[in-house]
């Protein structure tokens, strides 16, 4: 076990090395930092300073070095576009995001399973079927054109939710600000979120049918029902418990792509968070956001495929004897 | 089973059988009949294929040609609401230009970059594939970890890093004329690895038979040994992998161009349509963004139909 995680940990510690390669040389390459930095009227010798100052006239590898130790700190520099710590920024936006990948993740959980369940069962009826092709059309359709869509039928034809931002946030602690507990707040989350989750729910609830109508098959199954156990308990208890544990793998490694996909999901309905900061600081070339953004974000990836792992590894006795 | 005996009729007919015959009388010609589904939405791709390639004879009116458009036709809904005009059917959007046409133009644009994207992916990802698997040792090594890397962050984000990284290469005048060769590129690095993983597991077997070894022993470069005879038979999955692909490349482009890093409005995609109409759906002129949508929807679905269908039929552990 020691030596599985060890080794995961060594190789999670090479790709973000590497991502981190790539963001320095984003940083450092594309554009020149000082130009971005100052107005035109400064002249060469403050330049110069600067340059010195920031110590872009060190060897390659020794700012490679500090760039990662600075990065380690959470300093990333000073946007170009707000000329505010990037960090500061990024800590302002970080709520919004993470309640909004929260919220689309519940969703997908709280309507992809019971549906799936159902499908799986009852594999024959028509809402199953409908479910399919309901999903199938979920799977066709950009995620920004669903936000669109969603936009156009209950903010302005029927008036119902707020079609951008967050509604009234309170603060929470010091620098938390959450929009579960207010009204606004609540009805703001509605749309964004079955905009950003509604992807995930088709794919867990066609898994989860794919799985049950596998296990039901199974001879453990069958011999349940042949010992007379009730259908609920045979259903829930026996095969249920055996499909969720690719769902559990699946779900972990969605949970990344939901924050990646939040990028769009912000952008259409104006969500203050994260990916919508991104998405103007590529717009604006805005460089430490972006070298920002990726670390960030490959930080989750990273972390979120090594804990997916190492459940695997407790969820999946076989993993034990394969490996050492 | 009812078409063997179709078969030998036909044989008997003509000894040999050409290969149209042939194909009609296949494995997998007959699955594409049995699913209703499937010759649906391949007969919706070929007709929504043909209206982009046909574009300019097609459509009704041709949103590009400055002196036809008015900006007194601007915002003109459909022609079943009050208000229309009976030369725009589907209405025109801010400028005065034809939406049906608009969506005809848009869609052709919308291919061309996904057809591009998905071959350059193709090409790239084929190439490091065989390399990897024929090399082996450390340039497989290398390789493949690259892929790995990749493969834990999702394509719209690699692509979205490569546009802003571009943006700030070229600057951003230089950005509209080179839109369409940046995101064939975004959209190529964004999805060569599966190719890449393919095309090495099949290679990695398929360099181990005698053909290969045969073609080494007589001194034939490796170059040629890869082109030309381990290629060939690692195509298969490929072609599934491309079709799948060209819905999410499709997707993918739009959204880009949606977010306003894609195609720009002179040169607009389905995606670009969506992005001009979706500043005016609050303003009630719902038209503008809605339809393209639709027919992105339309194409991606009976696209991503087909690809279905071709991986099921092609999977010999389902027959």
């Amino acid at each position: 076990m020691i030596g599985f995680a060890t080794r995961r940990l060594l190789q999670a510690m090479i790709v973000m090395l590497v991502v981190a390669l790539l963001a320095f040389t984003m940083f450092r390459f594309v554009g020149d930092p000082v130009n971005q930095m100052v107005g035109i009227e400064t002249s060469i010798e403050e330049r110069e300073a600067l340059r010195e100052r920031l110590g872009l006239n060190d060897p390659i590898p020794v700012q490679f070095f500090r760039f990662v130790t600075q990065a380690a700190q959470f300093n990333f520099g000073t946007s170009y576009q707000f000329r505010q710590p990037v960090s500061d920024l990024f800590a302002k936006r970080i709520p919004a995001t993470l309640e909004l990948s929260f919220t689309s993740a519940l969703f997908a959980l709280v309507v992809g399973i019971p549906m799936g369940i159902y499908a799986g069962l009852n594999r024959e009826s028509a809402v199953s079927k409908l479910f399919l092709s309901v999903s199938l059309i979920g799977i066709s359709l950009p995620t920004f054109f669903i936000g669109i869509l969603l936009i156009f039928l209950f903010s302005v034809t029927l008036q119902w939710l707020p079609s951008f931002g967050r509604g009234e946030v309170v603060p929470v602690g010091s620098w938390w600000t959450t929009g579960f507990l207010t009204v606004s707040g609540l009805k703001a989350l509605i749309l964004p979120s079955i905009t950003l989750g509604l992807y995930q729910m088709t794919l867990i609830m066609r898994l989860i049918r794919a799985e049950m109508l596998e296990v039901i098959r199974t001879d453990y199954i069958k011999f349940a029902r042949a010992r007379g156990l009730p259908d609920r308990l045979v259903n829930f208890r026996h095969a249920l418990k055996n499909t969720l544990v690719p769902v559990i793998t699946i779900t972990g490694l969605q949970l990344g792509a939901i924050i990646a996909f939040a990028t769009i999901t912000e952008t259409v309905f104006q969500w203050p968070g994260m990916g919508l900061m991104f998405l103007q600081a590529v717009q604006n070339v805005d460089i430490p956001i972006m070298s920002a953004y990726l670390l960030l974000t490959a930080f989750l990836f990273v972390a979120i495929n090594f804990i997916v792992d190492i459940l695997y590894f407790f969820i999946d006795p076989r993993l034990r004897v394969g490996r050492p | 089973m009812p078409y063997v005996s179709n078969e030998d009729a036909k044989v008997d007919e003509q000894t040999a059988p050409g290969r149209l015959t042939k194909i009609l009388d296949s494995d997998m010609f007959h699955s594409f009949l049995r699913s209703k589904v499937t010759v649906v939405a391949a007969c919706g791709t070929l007709f929504l294929f043909l209206l982009a390639l046909l574009a300019p004879w097609v459509a009704p009116h041709n949103p590009f040609d400055l002196a036809s458009i008015s900006i007194m036709d601007a915002r003109v809904p459909p022609v079943w609401m009050e208000y229309s005009d009976p030369r725009f059917l589907l209405g025109t959007d801010d400028q005065g230009r034809d939406l049906l046409s608009g969506i005809f133009y848009g869609m052709r644009i919308s291919l061309i970059v996904g057809f591009c994207s998905v071959a350059a992916a193709a090409v790239l990802g084929i190439t490091l594939g065989l390399v990897a698997g024929y090399m082996g040792g450390r340039v497989d090594a290398v390789i493949m970890r690259i892929a790995d890397v990749q493969l834990t962050f999702p394509a719209i984000l690699i692509a979205l890093l490569i546009d802003g990284i571009a943006a700030g290469v070229f600057g951003s005048i230089d950005r509209e004329i080179f839109a369409f060769y940046i995101l064939i590129v975004s959209l190529s690095l964004s999805f060569w690895v599966q190719y890449a993983r393919t095309v090495r597991g099949s290679t990695m077997v398929e360099k181990n038979k005698e053909y290969v070894q045969a073609a080494r022993v007589i001194g034939i470069p490796s170059a040629i040994i890869m082109a030309r005879h381990i290629l060939p038979n690692v195509m298969g999955p490929v072609m599934v992998i491309a079709t799948i692909n060209l819905a999410l490349a499709i997707v993918t482009e739009a959204t880009l161009s949606f977010l306003g890093v894609g195609m720009p409005p002179t040169q607009p995609s389905l995606g670009t349509l969506i992005a001009i109409g979706n500043d005016f759906l609050y303003s009630g002129e719902w038209w503008i963004a809605i339809f393209p949508g639709l027919a992105l929807a339309l194409l991606v679905l009976n696209v991503n139909l087909l690809g279905d269908w071709l991986r099921d039929a092609l999977n010999p552990k389902l027959r």
